[in-house]
């Protein structure tokens, strides 16, 4: 089978692969090119724990064709930190025991990074509807809103 | 996080430094900056992908298969039935000695529950495994099937498993698991009350976020390093070693790192078949789970039914308890048989009761095979005796919460399957849950203690 050239940025570099029409950015983006944080739950759209961020907007890369991303900026959960220090997503997952088994964990950073670039200072309300694409089977769902509400906290202390 | 330290403050060394301090847990960091290694997180060059046919029938014998067509599918490599497996017939339990071996690792003959493996497929991609799976033929003469667990014991009743020879599992004391403790008949013919109920309940499927799977290496000297999300490393490694007639040294597990199980993954399903592929092809294999297979293949929690009857006297008191359960273990015993034990040792619940009587039965059914899910065994007997509770409770016209403390073991009291009451703490919880709930009690009940005597 003929293969099709895919190049975008991934966390902040590029990154070329040669792959078969029709595989999913979550395909080409563990398989491929070695980043495994954004998670296979169900591969029908269902479970979140797959979610990156293309361009700002937060999708679902079981459902995203890596075919389509030419040219995309993309970002996972393992590009958060910044010389190994923690993005305040993740300082306030660890603070507030937000993780259970972690399967869950790298898309709900995704879906919570996307809310706070949109919303800095969500309601509870808010946070719970960002999270809702998100499945967490350990049902930890409690310490996760939390942690999402205290780095909008720590966000807007450090911009004050 | 509040300590109470006014409840058992006489008994207790109060020298706890661990206890009541947040401590960070040592997987968090890797599990916010996703470097966390799932088993599925690993792949290596070459890897093959494992795609298993399944049975289409609820119970059917096999005729014949012809995996021809699927041998000749581009990226094929290998197509394995039960021919292949060195020790195909096991069961999980055997090694504590829990008989017998009732379950196949690929369907010989016979199928027994919609969703068996028959035929596993190992191609070069998933794509090409899963094209080549739909291409084997196999030929199956439909037999009658049970699904209901009372059906499954009558007599007449299709056979589920003749590696048990009856629909149900054979204890060393019967046909069920039995308590027997005082005089049960007598405590009915004395109570002012008697209340029989039965309770019934689904299956469960535990549906962890992370499927269930495996990604096996070979490591090239004839062991093979097996990657897993098994709840049940020991277990899996030394039941692989069974089947593939293989010792354990040849074998290394590397797991631990669970993406949910909650009991779903204690069974040994998908490490030998995949550990199997990886050594007839010298190749890496991965084995994962879709999405349907991890909701319809993997065990779920038993359907269980508990038939309840009480005697209880207008003051309050418990005289008598007889309880019949089942456990629907589906085509094979996986944890079952122990489930359906436990149960038997649960079942008068945490109530002190001078007249007990228990069967629990682990029943055969051409159901997906259940097994473990968090307190399975207990879980549902402990939903049908607290809705009991609550029924005893109104037909006496008594608070359901004092009703409970009137019954509510203590340390010293004698359990029905001959364990004394030890380190009891259900009055302290009820009183804690008296005040959080708001739900008032008779201030006698808030001085009890589950350990001083007179209080």
């Amino acid at each position: 089978m003929a293969k099709i050239p895919v190049q975008f940025t991934l966390n902040g570099s590029e990154k070329a692969e040669f792959i078969d029409s029709g595989t999913t950015l979550l395909n080409a983006l563990r398989d491929k090119i070695g980043d495994t944080s954004p998670k296979g739950g169900c591969h029908q759209g269902t479970c979140g724990a797959c979610s990156v961020i293309i361009d700002g907007e937060l999708r679902l890369s079981c459902l995203t064709l890596a075919e389509t991303c030419n040219g995309a900026a993309i970002t996972t959960t393992s590009g958060l930190a910044e010389g190994g220090v923690l993005h305040p997503l993740q300082r306030a997952f660890l603070d507030t025991f937000a993780t259970q088994c972690g399967f869950c964990t790298p898309g709900m950073i995704m879906a919570a990074k996307v809310l706070l670039e949109h919303t800095p200072n969500p309601s509870r309300d808010e946070v719970v509807e960002a999270l809702s694409g998100n499945i967490c089977r350990c049902t930890g769902y409690e310490p996760i809103i939390q942690a999402v509400l205290a780095a909008a906290r720590a966000n807007s202390q450090n911009a004050a | 996080m509040e300590l109470r330290k006014n409840y058992f403050a006489d008994v207790r060394k109060d020298d706890l430094h661990e206890i009541g301090q947040p401590r960070p847990r040592s997987d968090s960091p890797g599990h916010v900056t996703g470097k966390t290694a799932f088993f599925a997180d690993r792949s290596f060059p070459g890897m093959l992908h494992l795609k298993m046919v399944r049975s289409p029938h609820h119970h059917a014998r096999i005729r014949s298969i012809d995996t021809s067509e699927a041998e000749k599918h581009p990226g094929v490599v290998k197509v394995l039935t039960a021919k292949d497996v060195p020790h195909n017939v096991y069961t999980i339990l055997i090694l504590i000695q829990i008989g017998p071996e009732d379950e196949t690792v690929l369907a010989d003959g016979k199928v027994r529950w919609k969703g068996e493996a028959v035929v596993a497929v190992l191609a070069e991609t998933e794509r090409a495994a899963q094209e080549a799976a739909a291409k084997i033929k196999i030929d199956y003469e439909v037999l009658p099937a049970v699904f209901d667990m009372e059906e499954a014991l009558k007599p007449g009743a299709p056979l589920v498993n003749e590696y048990h020879g009856q629909n149900y599992y054979l204890y060393d004391s019967g046909e069920c698991r039995k308590v027997r403790f005082g005089d049960v008949e007598a405590g009915f013919a004395g109570a002012d009350h008697i209340l029989e109920q039965s309770y019934q309940s689904s299956p469960i499927e535990h549906a962890p976020t992370e499927t269930t799977g495996c990604v096996v290496a070979p490591e090239g000297n004839d062991r093979f390093t097996c990657y897993t999300n098994t709840q049940a490393m020991f277990f899996t490694l030394d039941n692989t070693s069974i089947i593939l007639q293989m010792p354990g040294s040849k074998l290394h597990f590397v797991g631990g790192t669970v993406g949910g199980g909650f009991g779903g993954k204690v069974d040994v399903i998908v490490e030998p078949i995949a550990i199997l592929g990886a050594k007839l092809t010298g190749r890496p294999v991965s084995f994962v789970y879709s999405r349907e297979e991890e909701m319809q293949i993997s065990s779920p929690r038993a359907a269980e039914k508990v038939v309840i009857k009480d005697g209880v006297m207008k003051d309050g008191r418990i005289v008598a308890r007889k309880v019949t359960g089942y456990t629907d273990a589906g085509a094979y015993s996986r944890h079952s048989p122990y489930g359906a034990q436990k149960g038997a040792g649960h079942y008068p619940g945490p109530y002190t009761i001078p007249n007990v009587w228990i069967d629990t039965y682990c029943v055969y059914t051409n159901r997906t095979p259940s097994s473990a899910m968090r307190g399975f065994g207990v879980t549902i007997g402990d939903f049908a005796l607290e809705v009991q509770m609550d029924k005893l409770a109104r037909l006496i016209g008594m608070d359901p919460l004092e009703f409970r403390f009137i019954n509510a073991y203590r340390d010293g009291d004698m359990k029905a399957h001959r364990q004394p009451t030890e380190g009891a703490a259900l009055i302290e919880c009820m009183q804690e849950a008296s005040r959080t709930a708001n739900w008032p009690v008779a201030e006698k009940f808030m001085a009890m203690s589950s350990y001083r005597k007179g209080a």
